[in-house]
């Protein structure tokens, strides 16, 4: 959302510049606590292959007696005696690759359908509601188990899943906002000047529904991160020993009497992901109101 | 309104039809036929493929498709029941009725036998958790709504965020940890089955708590938004201006105004719930209808899954269209033609 189109005639309340967005997540507390518990999270998957830490997959015979938080091993181990510092790292490179992928493919797909539905309106507004009803009507869960469960758990899989579930609401968001943005004058004046529908429609409509669309991205980010954690929880997630936050809670579920820290960490771990993305949104949306 | 509920109802046919084909198109993936299932691991290829034929099972994809609806709709047997088979697969209702949807490979029961306990299960837990979900988050929502920026309103806001954050497979561990090992109070696990120390309401308490945490948080902010778009109306000023006490102001003007847009966003929760309650039944092993999906879908048990699919579209469907009416009851502004 970087990208500085600045339109010839463009000034909306709507279209926040990437350097005042900047500088109001600062200046709100609570976009501020989110952007410093998604970075946390960024920073360590992002260092993950540097940091000092044991390699996600190694076995440690010997911690597997006594597999609590331990000098060699902060976190303690898993069951099969896998450092958990390690896989919640290594888990937190999993899940910050999947679920922007995921949330950029759908917002893609739900960007193009809701310009299409609001621009040209009719037939085309129409049929793309219909069919968004029924997609919206379809439990999201039933569609993710059935698919994953019997196409079988991958990258590309989560992906189409989480496109096709989130898309139709992204959709009717951008639908809506076009509806109104269509009407103005730098619209009109585009038209008068001859630009094509292409460019009016990404140049001059879509960088006007950015404020919104960027709330709605953190938020979105905040649930595939859920809906990837639930998968992993299932067990239909990415095919272990892929280190997954959802994964690690399900291999440890089973000895949560004995050993609670197991199931704690990693659901620690994802609550403060997700907690992050959501006060980040929040944050960002009270400053869209003010204006 | 009679048109618009017509609409809707042929809106519910289109999208049962379409759900029931993805779902059917979908299970063209997964491994294993038909009478592999049927017959278990066990079974020799000569008898899996004879049962195969037998059922007709290698007939191309929309031809049993059709099949299916056939036996939905009782105008034709339901192949897994004819004695021929040798399954000894039998329907007390007959093998030709309206509704017959199939038999079971997993459980080797018909579908009808093993959906509807489990459906009920669910429903408890579900009603269950919506008698809290409703007063908690009207109490957060408009407590909070009522003046923006306020200290409450800050400190419920940031509560609600929070419980949102958690879902329900976090919050099960973190519960279960405190009032299962550490203080144990209550059961970690709620067969509901009338088992010695356990009572059927203890083994509710935790599976309802689960799906309020994670939902509830989320309705108060839909209610705290419309309380807030309420309280700058001219009409909110009126009242203010007029004398009024703010008691009098929030109950009699601003309350009645502020539900009518969550209501909807409280009927859209079901959607919601029905994959809280896949997580919550799996990990307190609750003989419920999200933990028998997801059961059915691991082992591919296609008649089972459909009859589910149906099931959850109708529930979605038909909230959704009593959200509508409720939304145009509750707003005269509203008139959808």
């Amino acid at each position: 959302m970087s990208v500085e189109v600045q339109p010839a005639v463009a000034v909306n309340p709507l279209q926040p510049s990437s350097r005042r967005l900047f500088r109001r997540v600062l200046r709100s507390p609570t976009a501020l606590t989110g952007l410093f518990l998604v970075a946390f999270w960024v920073v360590l998957a992002v260092l993950a292959p540097i940091l000092p830490i044991l390699p996600p997959n190694d076995q440690d015979m010997i911690a597997m007696g006594n597999p609590y938080p331990s000098a060699q091993h902060l976190l303690g181990t898993d069951v099969l005696g896998r450092d958990i510092l390690s896989r919640l790292i290594f888990g937190a490179r999993t899940v910050l690759q999947v679920a922007p992928l995921a949330v950029a493919v759908a917002m893609i797909v739900g960007i193009a359908i809701g310009l299409l539905a609001g621009y040209f309106g009719g037939w085309v507004d129409m049929l793309i509601g219909r069919l968004s009803d029924i997609v919206l009507a379809f439990p999201v869960i039933v569609l993710y188990v059935v698919l994953i469960s019997n196409v079988g758990p991958s990258v590309f899989n989560i992906v189409v899943a989480t496109t096709v579930a989130s898309a139709p609401g992204i959709g009717r968001i951008v639908r809506g906002l076009v509806l109104v943005l269509k009407h103005q004058g730098y619209v009109d004046a585009a038209k008068m000047r001859g630009e094509s529908t292409l460019h009016i429609m990404f140049v001059e409509i879509l960088p006007n529904c950015r404020g919104p669309l960027i709330v709605d991205a953190c938020l979105r980010l905040g649930y595939t991160i859920i809906t990837i954690g639930i998968l992993g929880f299932l067990g239909l997630g990415l095919p272990p020993p892929t280190p997954d936050w959802g994964g690690m809670v399900r291999e440890t579920t089973t000895v949560i009497n004995i050993w609670p820290h197991m199931s704690l960490i990693p659901s620690g771990a994802i609550v403060s992901l997700v907690l992050g993305f959501n006060l980040l949104a929040d944050g960002i949306g009270e400053g869209n109101k003010q204006r | 309104m009679l048109r618009f509920i017509a609409g809707r109802l042929v809106l519910l046919f289109v999208t049962l039809l379409a759900a029931s084909v993805v779902v059917f198109s979908i299970s063209e993936f997964s491994p294993g036929s038909v009478a592999r299932k049927s017959l278990g691991p066990y079974a020799s290829q000569e008898q899996v493929e004879s049962l195969t034929k037998r059922l007709k099972a290698d007939d191309p994809l929309p031809l049993r498709y059709v099949r299916w609806l056939g036996v939905l709709a009782g105008v034709i047997d339901d192949p897994l029941q004819d004695p021929a088979t040798g399954l000894d697969f039998h329907d007390p209702r007959g093998s030709r009725y309206f509704g017959n949807l199939g038999y079971s490979t997993l459980y080797k029961m018909p579908v009808n036998d093993v959906i509807w306990d489990r459906l009920g299960n669910t429903a408890i837990l579900a009603g269950l958790a919506f008698a809290f979900i409703i007063p908690l988050s009207m109490i957060f929502g408009v407590l909070s709504g009522m003046r923006e920026g306020s200290k409450t309103d800050r400190t419920l806001s940031t509560l609600s965020i929070v419980l949102t954050s958690i879902p329900e497979f976090a919050s099960s561990v973190f519960l279960v940890t405190l009032f299962v090992i550490l203080l144990p109070l209550l059961p970690g696990t709620s067969p509901l089955t009338e088992s010695g120390q356990w009572s059927m309401a203890s083994q509710l308490i935790l599976p309802v708590a689960v799906l309020v945490i994670y939902d509830f948080g989320y309705v108060a902010r839909m209610i705290r938004i419309s309380m807030v778009e309420v309280m700058e109306k001219p009409y909110i000023r009126t009242a203010i201006l007029k004398g009024l006490s703010p008691r009098r102001v929030i109950m009699r003007h601003a309350l009645r105004n502020a539900m009518i847009a969550p209501f909807t966003v409280l009927l859209l929760q079901v959607n919601f719930l029905v994959s809280g309650v896949v997580v919550t039944e799996l990990v307190f092993a609750y003989p419920g209808f999200g933990r028998m999906l997801l059961e059915a879908s691991l082992f591919g048990d296609i008649t089972l899954i459909e009859a589910a699919t149906l099931i959850t579209v109708t529930v979605a469907v038909v909230t959704q269209l009593l959200g509508d009416i409720g939304y145009m009851l509750l707003n005269p502004q509203v008139r959808i033609d």
